[in-house]
């Protein structure tokens, strides 16, 4: 299984660590993992403004430099979200479907395909508050939703468990939108900073020292939020931690 | 009137700079969704439920026509008289007509958010009729001149203190005020008389059952069945989308209306009405205004099943923290959000946008409306029909552009880092920077993951993708 590794711009730019983490990680766990130079976006930003149209050239691109590829795995639920579902800029060739159908989040493609068991390497001595992107969860249904009373269920939490040392501490509203939102986060930008803000500090008031999530563009936001409204917590990716990260 | 596009974004900051209000806006609603949750959690059967709902109404819209003319018939045999109204306008005038003929001048209405779409009451007004709400909140919005904020709680957004004061000055009561149920006391007080000695009083209707050309009523106050049948003559003002097609089925919607809506398991007035009484007459308008074209849009008919709950607006975060008067319409949160553009897509162009597309109000929703796709969509409709600032149109093609050609690409997160690092405080946070106004921007990093990947994995870098085409 040849893997193509998919780094979103967030993680690119600003948290290059994350996507470190992600590819050493894959590798750890034996995977053949390539990552096409000349990548740039899933084409995610301009589709969810709207302007689908304009997510063609990204699109392509994207589907160019993936599609000899087994697998695409990214550290990032809500591209993945976009490839999966609403990937539709470009006609739908043969190439494009394959793309679609083969792109994996990074926590599902360990916990569902790879189905990993143990992470020998991994401590973190720390309690950790996890936060689900609303990509990650109620698009690729990695955990169960407080609205539809499923049995609870996680996958992010079954490899985050896995690791020696780790707590949890359970925010009062888990699964409530963080308010990145892409564009939102600038163009609704009091709604978006209030709704942070909040998630951040229901986390620290839950005893949370760092959070966690699969998904940087909301680590962006929030990360933004906590430090300029002086709430004391620190921000990393769950990838880091599978791969060992002890702070 | 105005088609200017509401600015939510605007609306919502001012909301949300008010704390005490914001607060307890945020919280109430919060607390009706965990009501709403604590109910699924003793029905085993919640989703099948809302699965056997969605599909009723499914049906019933695709043979809507039959279902209505059913409903005509069996209502006539029940001896209520039957109106149609293609438009707002339509219906005032049939209510002012009916109302004429009764010489009737005092009209008490209980909830419905049909009339507030035809904008009713300062139709009436020029008639000279005086119409009164019964609904407590709704009473409060009249009384305030503004629409109603939340589809079940039209007041939510005022604390006890902003209704002490509008009461004080139309009931003469102590505005210092503190106490609910004294202000409730004042509301009946003032309420009672005017019910008594109404000539007419008017409804909306919850469902409208065709097999049986009857129609059901759902409030908590009583206020509906008070308005309905202490004058002889009752109106109701039902959209035509309000049908179900049999009596039986009216056991899957009460089940999930209230649960959905406030958390109780039913309304405490859950009234059937199968003709007029002994003496009375009794009409139904049937609205609509929009409705037989929005069954007509392959992706946004389905905002048709909507049973009016609320429940997509106490989950929705963004609601919850902008308030329903932000949204500058009838119809406020999610569900508006998606119907709203079918009354005028201009107007409410930015609504789609007030949304991070979490995808909890699809959750929450009894009639399983795929809302937060719908909102997806009408995004991209709205581009289509240039209903898009055109600066941010611009971005988005720019952007487009560039994240089409990897070389560009890399040259301008280049240009963004040692923005990041090296622009002054002052630039980065003033108004131009809308993320910087309550965020810190994220930490420049000495090399990016495609920087370290060439210098680290140099060997094992593979050659670019078929080359860029030269545009």
């Amino acid at each position: 299984m040849k893997i193509g590794l998919f780094i979103p711009c967030y993680i690119d730019a600003f948290y290059p660590d994350a996507g470190i983490a992600t590819l050493e990680l894959l590798e750890k766990l034996g995977q053949d993992v390539e990552y096409p130079l000349d990548q740039t976006c899933c084409g995610q930003p301009m589709g969810n403004s709207g302007c689908n149209s304009d997510a063609a050239a990204a699109e392509a691109l994207f589907v160019r430099n993936f599609a000899r590829y087994d697998k695409i795995v990214m550290p990032s639920g809500s591209c993945t979200h976009h490839v999966r579902d609403n990937f539709d800029a470009i006609p739908q060739t043969d190439e494009v479907r394959h793309v679609r159908e083969n792109t994996y989040e990074l926590v599902e493609f360990l916990h569902d395909i790879l189905k990993v068991d143990a992470f020998p390497w991994a401590e973190f001595n720390h309690t950790v508050g996890l936060h689900n992107s609303c990509g990650t969860l109620r698009a690729l249904r990695t955990a169960s939703m407080s609205e539809l009373g499923e049995k609870p269920f996680s996958k992010p939490m079954d490899l985050l468990s896995k690791v020696k040392g780790i707590r949890f501490a359970t925010p009062k509203r888990p699964d409530e939108c963080c308010g990145f939102g892409g564009t939102f986060s600038v163009t609704e930008e009091a709604v978006s900073a209030k709704m942070g803000v909040d998630k951040v500090r229901d986390h620290h008031q839950a005893g949370a020292e760092y959070i966690v999530s699969a998904d940087s563009s909301c680590i962006m936001h929030q990360q933004g939020c906590a430090e300029r409204a002086g709430v004391p917590i620190r921000f990393i990716h769950i990838a880091q931690i599978l791969n060992g990260a002890s702070q | 009137m105005s088609d200017k596009p509401v600015n939510h974004a605007r609306a919502a900051e001012h909301f949300i700079e008010d704390t005490p209000h914001l607060q307890f806006h945020d919280e109430r609603l919060w607390d009706m969704r965990q009501k709403r949750d604590a109910q699924m959690h003793i029905l085993p059967e919640w989703q099948e439920l809302r699965e056997e709902a969605s599909r009723i109404k499914e049906h019933t819209l695709s043979r809507l026509p039959e279902y209505l003319e059913q409903f005509e018939t069996n209502a006539r045999k029940n001896g209520i008289h039957v109106h149609w109204a293609r438009d707002g306008a339509e219906h005032n005038r049939i209510v002012g007509e009916i109302l004429k003929a009764h010489n009737a001048r005092n009209l008490i209405k209980s909830k419905s958010m049909v009339t507030e779409e035809c904008d009713m009451r300062p139709y009436l007004a020029k008639q000279g009729v005086t119409v009164t709400e019964t609904d407590l909140g709704e009473r409060i919005q009249q009384l305030d001149d503004q629409l109603p904020s939340h589809i079940v709680v039209p007041a939510v957004h005022k604390l006890t203190a902003d209704v002490a004061k509008i009461f004080a000055k139309d009931y003469h009561t102590d505005p210092e005020i503190r106490d609910p149920h004294l202000l409730a006391e004042a509301q009946r007080q003032a309420a009672r008389p005017v019910i008594l000695h109404a000539d007419a009083g008017m409804t909306g209707g919850n469902f409208v059952v065709a097999e049986t050309g009857t129609f059901v009523v759902c409030t908590n106050e009583g206020n509906a069945d008070l308005s309905a049948t202490v004058p002889n003559l009752h109106i109701a003002t039902i959209g035509i989308e309000r049908l179900v097609p049999r009596m039986a089925d009216m056991g899957v919607f009460i089940r999930l209306l209230s649960r959905s809506a406030l958390g109780s398991p039913i309304t405490q007035y859950t009234t059937h009405f199968r003709g007029p009484q002994k003496g009375g007459e009794m009409h139904v308008v049937l609205v609509d205004n929009g409705r037989s074209a929005r069954l007509g849009m392959e992706d946004f008919w389905t905002s048709l099943k909507c049973i009016r709950c609320g429940a997509c607006m106490n989950t929705c975060p963004v609601y919850r923290r902008s308030g329903g008067l932000s949204y500058g319409a009838v119809y406020s949160g999610p569900i508006g959000a998606i119907i709203d553009p079918t009354f005028n897509e201009r107007k409410y162009s930015t609504l789609p946008y007030a949304s991070t597309l979490n995808g909890s109000c699809t959750n929450v929703c009894p009639v399983k409306i795929n809302i937060h796709e719908q909102l997806y969509k009408w995004r991209r409709v709205l581009v289509q029909h240039h209903e898009m600032p055109f600066v941010k149109r611009e971005i988005m093609h720019m952007a487009g552009k560039l994240m089409g050609q990897p070389r560009m690409y890399r040259a301008a997160i280049k240009a963004t880092e040692v923005s990041l690092s090296t622009m002054p405080r002052f630039v980065l946070y003033n108004w131009l920077n809308p993320w910087g106004k309550h965020r810190e921007n994220p930490h420049p990093v000495k090399q990016t993951f495609n920087d370290w990947y060439r210098k680290n994995r140099e060997t094992a870098a593979k050659p670019a993708a078929a080359p860029e085409t030269k545009k």
